[in-house]
């Protein structure tokens, strides 16, 4: 009871003379890792909080006057139509009733690139014009999507234009959707 | 061969240190960053390549994904007056006290005809039971909305207020919806206004890619 025996598992027996002491564990913890992690969380901090500023996009509206209609060159205009299921729709020029079934093509937001690349290097840039028309049941993302795709192939403000959606392009919407199977 | 002793000595550094400096470094960070305004109602924006920031104080209207519509005014220093201002203009009758209380709430979410039963709640109705205001062709109380805040807003900096006007809406919101507020804005002689979006990157080899506008 006069000393406090420190060994661990201490044996009950006396120590002899000569008998090497237990050795003493250390109390010493390692704050390595700790400071590791505290660095690790300030990183996240910093980084997050300064990603998460989120951006904005300009609109551009132009005036409803009903007095100045657009006149549009038929070569020059391209016209896009947003439907249901994140479908694209595209005519160049204006419908042909005749011809309805070769004009009316049908795509994706991944190809509609391209094709409005295409009529932009092949088109003089003062006859330029792409409508942009949405069906009722395309979504938010889908209009701001076509706008950004204006951004990104550099057609200048002025050269596209979005408009209402006219009975019979309705209709064809319609038609296709049942065609390929109601997405 | 006489034993030569190197002298041995800890190499074990004390780490306490580094770590309270960590931890205040920490704090620091964590209190020192702005807290993002309550986003109450959860939206999913769309993404666009645009690459200008979103202002830190602004109007902005949000779409849900079902297509209700809801107005946080982020300007502090005119939110009284474009309360008043749509009080007297659609004579909703809220006496100085009520339009105080008005004033504290983060958004607007109800029709005109709501707000009076509303404020003598006890308690505020969570966004999510909010029916948002109307913005349906028939009755599309987001034309008074707007024109309250641009009245306010006469005397100003026109340019000050477009760069305010934020619209923010969900990737699934629908088309008719977002239209109605575009109809809000042209009624009331706004053309210009912004979307908020999350950044992307610009697509490499597109045409804007090869071609940066240059830089003013």
């Amino acid at each position: 009871m006069a000393e406090m025996d420190t060994s661990s598992g201490g044996g009950h027996h006396k120590k002899g003379p000569g008998v090497k002491k237990a050795k003493k564990l250390s109390t010493r913890v390692d704050l390595t890792p700790m400071v590791d992690l505290g660095f690790l969380l300030i990183t996240f901090f910093v980084f997050t909080t300064t990603m998460s500023q989120s951006t904005a996009m300009n609109m551009n509206e132009p005036k409803d006057d009903s007095t100045q209609v657009m006149k549009v060159k038929n070569s020059g205009a391209m016209t896009i139509l947003l439907g249901k299921g994140d479908q694209v729709y595209y005519y160049f020029g204006q419908l042909e009733v005749d011809k309805l079934s070769e004009q009316f093509k049908s795509t994706t937001f991944k190809q509609i690139r391209d094709i409005i690349v295409g009529k932009k290097k092949a088109t003089n840039i003062d006859d330029l014009m792409y409508i942009i028309k949405s069906d009722k049941q395309s979504t938010f993302k889908n209009a701001i999507d076509i706008l950004d795709e204006m951004s990104i192939c550099a057609v200048p403000p002025g050269h596209y234009a979005e408009v209402d959606m006219t009975a019979t392009e309705e209709l064809l919407i319609r038609k296709t959707e049942e065609a390929n199977g109601i997405k | 061969m006489p034993k030569v002793k190197i002298p041995r000595k800890s190499t074990t550094i004390d780490m306490t240190a580094m770590c309270d400096v960590a931890f205040l470094l920490l704090s620091f960070f964590i209190l020192a960053t702005k807290q993002k305004p309550p986003e109450v109602l959860s939206v999913a924006p769309p993404s666009s390549i645009s690459a200008k920031a979103a202002p830190d104080k602004s109007i902005l209207i949000t779409l849900t994904k079902d297509g209700r519509a809801f107005i946080m005014l982020g300007d502090e220093t005119k939110k009284a007056d474009i309360l008043s201002n749509i009080n007297l203009a659609k004579g909703l009758n809220l006496s100085p006290a009520e339009l105080k209380k008005w004033e504290k709430s983060p958004f607007i979410g109800l029709p005109l005809n709501q707000i009076k039963s509303s404020l003598s709640l006890a308690s505020e109705i969570p966004a999510n039971k909010m029916p948002g205001i109307p913005t349906d062709s028939s009755r599309n109380e987001m034309i008074d909305w707007v024109k309250s805040i641009s009245n306010v807003y006469a005397g100003t900096d026109q340019r000050k207020l477009q760069e305010m006007l934020l619209v923010k809406g969900d990737n699934a919101a629908l088309y008719p919806a977002f239209k109605n507020i575009k109809q809000a804005f042209k009624k009331n002689e706004i053309f210009k206004f912004r979307i908020v979006t999350n950044g992307e990157a610009v697509p490499v080899g597109s045409e804007l890619y090869l071609n940066p506008p240059k830089a003013n």
